[in-house]
């Protein structure tokens, strides 16, 4: 599974232009899927068919696309004004190394050398309107030969092993896609649908629109999620530790995931001795945010792997957390479906 | 059809806030009426017309929205109307502003503002906010308050006026530019062999949430929506990376909200026909009725024709004529021409799977 | 109403765990209502015809604001995050309860030159000795304690928004015997975090009209700023608020029919705040939506007020518009 993160992690995937992710995750499931579509947004829809013939459809998701930048102008100088796609902090950006268009050619974003930099200067933190990408352009012209208004930009970051966990660029979430892949491996009693969204990080955009069509029994979305465990001298708690294994979400921001569903995923990484945490409530959001509120309401839940610095060049994670999270979503999707089974409250009517 | 700047006086001189688009709703009905072959009002107030293509099979949709900010009377005190803005409304614009207050009649009213001989240094150097401003329609107490009702719609008071070097300005030239440029469409296409449904929609609520376009594409299901639009166009103080040219025609936006497969077609449309247009990165969100229209039922590609605007939300928006012209043929055009392809942009695209385990690709 | 209305607000329910006032609610409705479900989210629909005619929709939410523990120091103490809108100015020295009964009193850090704290320098105290004493864990909700109290014709608690919409509700299902429309009256879930329950139950109801019945603020109490609506002064017909704005025809036949039957009521713009109409109104194709208020003071604040004859007066409204509900389109 990290050889397929390998894989998928340096690919330029920022919203809105996944295609290259999608074409290396069909290369990855082609040999274990029965079916594969493309819907009108992108998203890529993987079916398994049930080995036993059970209608019931389950959704798990993980979307293909990364924050970065795109190319809003280029000025007369040659240089590229950038917009943030998705939300990154301008801070982790300056002096910065990345890959632009459709050619990925280099670019880097500069920072004012130390000795020409005021005093107050150099207190103030850069906004993305004070930031360019340099690609060697000497004019407009010139790098409009490369370069077009719109193209994206995303970090230029190596994947490799570091100590005893791995770092690369948007683990968030192609650590969801290479679990969702290793998942796809696996002959389940219900119709498995694995599905790589697009356009999470500008509104959970995909999943809205893929929840809507398979309109599934139960989903279970994949995360590469917050982990801000640098030391804590206060006593506040992290939203999550590395190495404490797959981490479970009660409640983020976009969703409320069903008590029924938690209790479940505990109750199996109990069972199984699968190393699992909690998240802190309401941190961040994920596409559970939109499938849960299609049609008539879709029990959902969230489960992910622990990633050290997402939204910034690179990430870390530990492959021990990311099988913990293969195993604990392996072993408990078919009570995961019975279970939503039912709460399904679209026709139980009482009198 | 009148000419670009007849039209674009005539729908800037009709008053509908985000909430309250009759009028104006009435209006660009009867604009279109001789175009189209169906006209409707959906639950919110959407103007749906219908021109009906050679065959079924795809639709095109067209989304201009018809609402403009303004305020609606929140409270009187004393002979004075208190308001709450009606969309984004910056307050350093109202001051002195002359407005229309839509009550049991249209009564003219000033936005009151203190001169500055009364004014403290410390007062003069700030900005009121919307629920400190009072409306003057110079009427006593009880006068008021028999003609005017709290939910009362406030628009501004600005004819438009032709300006030099091609332009115009006025009110509500966001949308009513947009609007303009769907109903110059229709007016082309009715000499046009097009072969499917072209539906334009007047929309409603906009300004507050992209609502009108999100339930009318619901509603009308189409296989394109293309929103049109005002732009942030170049103007002092704005950074080169937040605007596109003026006067360089349309903008047709990339990013996320924009289907890759609509765009090419719409470039390559505005080529083939010599129509000049310009690129807007759009990252994220993109403000337009596109954001919501996408993203309905199981989704609908998008695209967005951009009309460059200076002084957007203010009293004064600018554009530039000949964009309007633009807009509108390159929408004509792009309905006309849109041919089998369409058919492909419906629903899901089956992935080739055994070609892929083959060691093939799809192309 | 009044008993009713002082179960709803002393009871618990947080966005996110609002079965115990379902249940309450089911006790209540179920003699008067032809049918109800549960949906998926929690959602409490019941079904009641009352007449030929359209089918009506109206809303009243049960979740309250809150606290979630996010994480239990050594110590014992509990740092917490907002469920809902609650402001940090709100938390410190209130009172908060626990589902199982567990009381919790807010701390606050101590902050420089009089500022109002942020929520990451508040934490609960249950007075637990450590953390693994502690009897509340991460992911707990706590909701404020405050004794339900009837005085001056008025009603003061905690959650009137919406436990008043609530019982308003119910006082609606009990009373209603004819009319000329099909009421589903859903009691909905997380309308605190964002007007979901109503999102997922209007898909499922397919209303042809929709009326939220939720609390506004008033602008009656010292320095507030300006408002139209004040206590006692009659149910508020929105005509807009930062969600939603109300379709004309629903608004104009709830002045009508307060006219008509001499019901006083208000006109209220509201110009920070949503309900459920937001979402009710953006189902499918469109639904023609509005909401009638309940003027309250403290609005998301502990010890919330409402007048007792505005509920009543608000219930004898939605009945004439369900005799005679505006038409389509």
């Amino acid at each position: 599974m990290i050889e397929t993160l390998g894989v998928l992690s340096p690919i330029p995937g920022i919203s809105g232009r996944e295609d290259a992710v999608r074409e290396a995750v069909l290369d990855r499931v082609a040999p274990y899927v029965d079916e594969a579509s493309v819907d009108s947004m992108g998203n890529l829809d993987c079916v398994k068919r049930s080995k036993n013939g059970h209608g019931e459809k389950v959704m798990v998701c993980a979307h293909m696309d990364e924050v970065g930048l795109m190319v809003a102008q280029i000025d007369s100088n040659g240089l590229l004004k950038c917009r943030t796609v998705g939300g990154i902090d301008p801070r982790v950006l300056t002096a910065q190394r990345v890959r632009v268009g459709q050619d990925n050619i280099p670019g880097v974003i500069g920072m004012k050398p130390i000795h020409l930099s005021k005093p107050e200067e150099r207190t103030k933190n850069p906004k993305i309107q004070d930031l360019s990408v340099d690609v060697g352009g000497s004019s407009k012209e010139e790098t409009e030969k490369w370069i077009k208004v719109g193209d994206g930009a995303t970090f230029d970051t190596k994947f490799e092993p570091v100590g005893d966990l791995v770092k690369g660029k948007a683990f968030d979430d192609r650590m969801g896609c290479a679990v969702l892949v290793e998942l796809l491996k696996e002959a389940f009693p219900f119709e498995l649908h694995g599905v790589f969204t697009v356009q999470e990080e500008v509104g959970l955009r995909g999943a809205k629109v893929a929840g809507y069509r398979i309109n599934p029994r139960v989903c279970v979305t994949l995360e590469g999620t917050i982990c801000d465990d640098l030391p804590d001298d206060k006593d506040r708690g992290r939203t999550t530790r590395l190495g404490d294994g797959a981490v479970i979400t009660l409640r983020d921001r976009s969703v409320v995931c069903d008590r029924r569903l938690v209790s479940v995923l505990m109750k199996v990484a109990e069972r199984d001795e699968i190393p699992f945490q909690w998240k802190r409530p309401l941190a961040g959001g994920t596409d559970a945010g939109s499938v849960h509120l299609s049609r008539e309401g879709i029990p959902s839940c969230v489960v992910s792997t622990p990633c050290r610095y997402i939204h910034s060049p690179a990430s870390m994670a530990s492959p021990e957390d990311a099988e913990a999270v293969v195993r604990l979503v392996r072993n408990s999707l078919e009570e995961l479906c019975s279970v939503a089974g039912e709460i399904d409250g679209r026709s139980n009517w009482k009198t | 059809m009148m000419t670009p700047d007849n039209l674009l006086k005539e729908l800037c001189a009709a008053h509908g806030p985000s909430g309250f688009e009759s009028n104006v709703a009435d209006l660009v009905e009867r604009l279109a009426a001789p175009y189209v072959d169906e006209l409707r009002r959906d639950a919110l107030g959407n103007l749906i017309a219908r021109k009906k293509g050679q065959r079924e099979g795809a639709s095109i949709m067209m989304a201009a929205h018809m609402d403009e900010i303004g305020f609606l009377v929140s409270g009187r005190k004393e002979s004075f109307l208190q308001v709450a803005a009606v969309g984004g409304l910056d307050p350093r614009v109202l001051p002195g502003q002359e407005v229309w207050v839509h009550g049991r009649e249209k009564l003219k009213g000033i936005v009151a503002s203190l001169p500055p001989h009364v004014l403290s240094q410390e007062d003069r150097g700030k900005v009121a906010q919307i629920h400190q401003l009072y409306v003057d329609v110079g009427l006593g107490e009880e006068a008021l308050s028999e003609k005017v009702r709290v939910g009362d719609p406030v628009t501004m008071a600005v004819e438009s006026v032709s300006m030099k070097g091609g332009c115009m300005s006025g009110k509500s030239m966001d949308d009513r530019a947009g609007l303009a440029c769907m109903l110059l469409a229709l007016s082309r296409l009715a000499a046009m062999k097009h072969p499917w449904d072209v539906y334009a929609v007047a929309t409603v609520q906009e300004e507050v949430g992209l609502k009108g376009a999100q339930v009318s594409a619901f509603g009308v299901e189409p296989t394109v929506a293309i929103a049109i639009d005002v732009a942030h166009g170049n103007m002092p103080g704005t950074d080169e990376g937040d605007t596109v040219d003026f006067r360089k025609g349309p903008a047709i936006a990339f990013g996320p909200n924009i289907s890759p497969v609509v765009c090419e077609r719409l470039t390559a449309t505005a080529d083939k026909h010599g129509i000049p247009w310009q690129r807007e990165a759009v990252p994220g969100r993109s403000g337009t009725d596109a954001w919501s229209m996408q993203v309905v039922r199981s989704g609908i590609p998008t695209a967005i024709v951009g009309l460059p605007l200076r002084y957007m939300h203010t009293a004064v928006e600018m554009i530039h004529l000949k964009t309007v012209e633009r807009a509108a043929r390159l929408l004509a055009s792009f309905s006309a021409e849109l041919g089998e392809e369409a058919l492909q942009w419906v629903g899901l695209s089956p992935v080739d799977l055994e070609a892929r385990r083959r060691g093939e690709k799809d192309d | 109403m009044e008993d009713l209305i002082k179960r709803l607000s002393e009871a618990y329910g947080p966005s996110g765990a609002e079965e115990g006032i379902r249940e309450m609610i089911q006790g209540e409705i179920e003699d008067c209502v032809d049918e109800m479900r549960v949906d998926t989210m929690g959602n409490l629909i019941a079904r009641k015809k009352v007449g030929e005619g359209p089918r009506v929709m109206i809303a009243a939410h049960m979740d309250e604001i809150g606290l979630i523990v996010t994480h239990v120091d050594e110590k014992g103490f509990l740092r917490v995050a907002p469920v809902g809108g609650v402001h940090p100015l709100y938390v410190s020295a209130c009172t908060f309860v626990f589902q199982d009964g567990v009381v919790a009193t807010a701390g606050v850090e101590p902050v420089k030159d009089g500022k109002i704290p942020s929520m990451d320098k508040m934490y609960l105290d249950v007075g637990a000795p450590n953390k693994k004493e502690c009897p509340v864990s991460v992911g707990d909700v706590a909701v404020y304690q405050v004794p339900f109290q009837s005085q001056c014709g008025r009603w003061i608690g905690k959650s009137m928004d919406d436990r008043i919409g609530c019982a308003i509700l119910v006082q609606l299902l009990k009373e209603i015997s004819s009319g000329a429309s099909e009421l589903f009256a859903v009691f909905t879930v997380q309308e605190e975090l964002g007007c979901r329950g109503a999102v997922t139950s209007a898909f499922g109801v397919d209303p042809q009209i929709a009326l939220a019945v939720d609390v506004t603020r008033t602008g009656d109490v010292p320095e507030c700023q300006p408002m139209e609506v004040s206590l006692g002064k009659g149910p508020a017909v929105k005509v807009k608020d930062s969600g939603m704005i109300a379709h004309p025809e629903v608004r104009k036949r709830l002045v009508e029919l307060a006219e008509e039957k001499q019901i006083p009521y208000q006109l209220e713009v509201l110009t920070a705040g949503a309900t459920d109409a937001m979402s009710m109104q953006l189902t499918k194709e469109g639904v023609p939506a509005g909401c009638l208020s309940i003027p309250s003071r403290y609005v998301h604040q502990p010890g919330q007020i409402v007048d007792a004859s505005d509920s009543r007066n608000a219930v004898e409204l939605l009945k004439a518009f369900l005799e005679k509900p505006p038409c389509q389109g």
